[in-house]
């Protein structure tokens, strides 16, 4: 199966300090792809640079260096209406549904934006239907949240609403950077769950987190980022289940568990240690940064 | 007991009215316990540890009564508290970061707090070395100004600085949220640590992170718009909750291992009622499976086993 999205040794570099003076490399010589039809998350600590990869992959931060190819294409050669193009078929989803949206916009309103821009020979019937069918797949009750300002609406309904209006366009693309982080614990599955359906739908996404339990629960495979590079990516089942990179095995013994204490181990002892420069294999499709 | 809170109601005045976040609530504390406040956000968790320390301008005091090792606490009285505050009671607040003072120094903002509270730096500066020291910081951090330090080293700074005078109760609100997991580990076996050795006497834990909780606290208060929803010890919340509330909140908690595709976990659905002039009976009662026609009356927050407290009429004694 060939790649919806492909990464090839991204890097971004940020100018930072008095005048720029000072580079901040966020994103090191990162390559990773994303078939349709499946979640592959990006787990990091904070500043490990996983939502710069999101942003530059929907062109909103350019890359330093490296190529972002979306079926084929490079999306950094996109000018005014080839990228409004690769916007209806790739679009984000953020962290914080309180503030993506405008507070004076309805809504209805929210979603008839989509139209004007991207349908606009649309008639009123189908597009009715349209909403009807892409609230329907986020489970959200028309009746329920048309008509209503976003502070009249659950952060959980905020976010699911976001995913309806991307799906509005003919979306095959979805980069859902933290979005349930700011959910609460009993609605924030049910958002996790919707990733699951879509994933179904054929939709290829890539779910930017921190939380390792929430990666391990919905994704195929897995990329475990630390200070911009990558030191292990494999399918999910074997990055947890088998982790073979050292930064990888403390964050899992980091991981505060429900049925299982921590051990008594007070040494964390990754930031001694060497990183090896490359990425090798250490099974079927599973990559870390280990000396072999 | 170390702390004992009865019939405690806080509400917030709005011009449409009050909100009710902490309503009723009765619950104590041992010593030498780490007791976990767990719940969704505006279910009044960070209400009542503000409430217990510092009420602020919006905050109205309703009823209800607090002691601290036997003695009443004046929650009420602003001017009362002030010679509470930080010696007995203490607090290390949500944004941790945010809390120390940016245009001094540390050890002089520190010097400057002791002196207000009556205390003399010098003669504590001892103890602060060897208490920084076992946290893993230099006393060098004395020296240097907040935006110098790291977000964990800010952390584990007011964590030293809020324990220095061995208060009898610490309210610890969210302070392992903004940190990454492994800082996370560390800052939570420290809360743990600063019990054992007798710095701080009893705790309250306030996250939204229940996992977290089950690591560090003796007991879990699980609390659910306002009120008490069940108390337990740690290991009885997690394993053998009673509670509909706390028993569909575990069960959609994803941990390592479960997956979408061998294991689809379910939401609780419908949101946390509204609190200003909720309605009478069971808050939870429109989300609950159970609910009954008895669940329109308020259920009491009483004892079904030993130590186990529950707020359910469906729950059997």
């Amino acid at each position: 199966m060939s790649a919806l999205l492909e990464l090839e040794r991204c890097t971004k570099v940020y100018r930072v300090g008095s005048f720029g003076t000072r580079r901040l490399t966020a994103v090191s010589d990162v390559s990773f792809d994303v078939r349709a039809g499946e979640v592959v998350s990006l787990i990091g600590e904070s500043g490990s640079g996983k939502s710069t990869i999101g942003r530059m992959i929907l062109r909103l931060s350019p890359v330093t260096s490296g190529t972002i190819r979306f079926k084929g294409d490079d999306v950094s050669t996109y000018s005014d209406h080839r990228l409004k193009a690769y916007y209806r078929h790739a679009q984000g989803v953020f962290q914080d549904p309180f503030s993506s949206y405008n507070p004076v916009y309805k809504a209805d309103r929210v979603l008839e934006l989509v139209k004007i821009a991207y349908f606009p020979h649309v008639d009123r019937a189908t597009w009715r239907s349209k909403i009807e069918a892409s609230l329907e797949a986020v489970s959200l009750d028309p009746g329920q949240v048309l008509h209503k300002f976003p502070h009249q609406l659950s952060g959980g309904q905020l976010q699911r609403l976001l995913v309806a209006r991307a799906l509005l366009l003919d979306l095959e693309f979805l980069v859902a950077d933290e979005i349930i982080s700011m959910l609460d614990a009993s609605t924030r599955i049910d958002v996790l769950n919707l990733l699951g359906a879509l994933k179904a739908r054929g939709l290829g996404i890539l779910f930017i987190t921190h939380d390792l339990s929430l990666g391990n629960y919905i994704s195929d495979r897995t990329l475990i980022l630390r200070r911009g590079a990558v030191v292990e990516s494999g399918p999910t089942s074997e990055v947890f289940g088998d982790p073979r990179h050292p930064y990888t095995r403390s964050l899992l013994a980091a991981v505060p568990h429900l049925h299982q204490k921590w051990g008594n181990d007070t040494s964390y002892g990754f930031d001694s240690e060497q990183v090896p420069t490359a990425l090798v294999p250490v099974g079927p499709d599973h990559l870390a940064r280990v000396a072999v | 007991m170390s702390l004992d809170v009865s019939g405690l109601k806080m509400y917030y005045r709005t011009v449409r009215g009050d909100v009710r976040a902490v309503d009723d609530v009765t619950f104590s504390i041992a010593d030498g316990e780490i007791m976990g406040v767990a719940g969704e956000s505006g279910c009044g968790k960070s209400s009542l540890g503000n409430s217990l320390v510092y009420l602020a301008g919006r905050m109205k005091y309703v009823g209800g009564t607090v002691e601290l090792d036997g003695a009443p606490l004046p929650i009420w009285d602003f001017e009362a508290m002030n010679q509470y505050r930080f010696s007995r009671v203490s607090v290390i607040p949500q944004y941790a970061m945010s809390a120390l003072n940016p245009t001094r120094r540390v050890g002089r903002m520190l010097a400057e707090l002791l002196k207000s509270r009556g205390f003399d730096y010098g003669s504590l500066q001892p103890e602060l070395l060897r208490r920084l020291e076992l946290v893993g910081l230099d006393a060098e951090v004395l020296r240097l100004y907040p935006i110098e330090l790291s977000g964990g080293m800010k952390q584990r700074t007011v964590m030293v600085i809020s324990t220095l005078l061995d208060p009898s109760l610490l309210i610890a609100d969210e302070i392992t949220s903004a940190l990454d997991v492994s800082t996370q580990k560390a800052v939570a076996k420290m809360l743990v640590e600063f019990r054992d050795r007798g710095f701080v006497k009893s705790m309250a834990v306030i996250t939204h992170d229940i996992s977290i909780l089950y690591q560090v606290a003796d007991t879990i208060l699980v609390m659910y718009g306002g009120q008490l929803a069940e108390k337990a010890s740690a290991a009885e919340i997690i394993e053998a909750p009673r509670h509909p509330y706390t028993k569909l909140l575990i069960s959609s908690l994803p941990e390592i291992g479960v997956r979408y595709e061998t294991k689809k976990l379910h939401g609780i659905p419908g949101t946390p009622p509204a609190l200003l002039d909720p309605p009478e009976g069971c808050r939870f009662r429109d989300r609950c499976p159970l609910a009954s026609e008895a669940c329109r009356r308020t259920p009491p927050f009483r004892e079904v086993a030993a130590g186990h407290h529950v707020a359910c009429w469906r729950v059997a004694a």
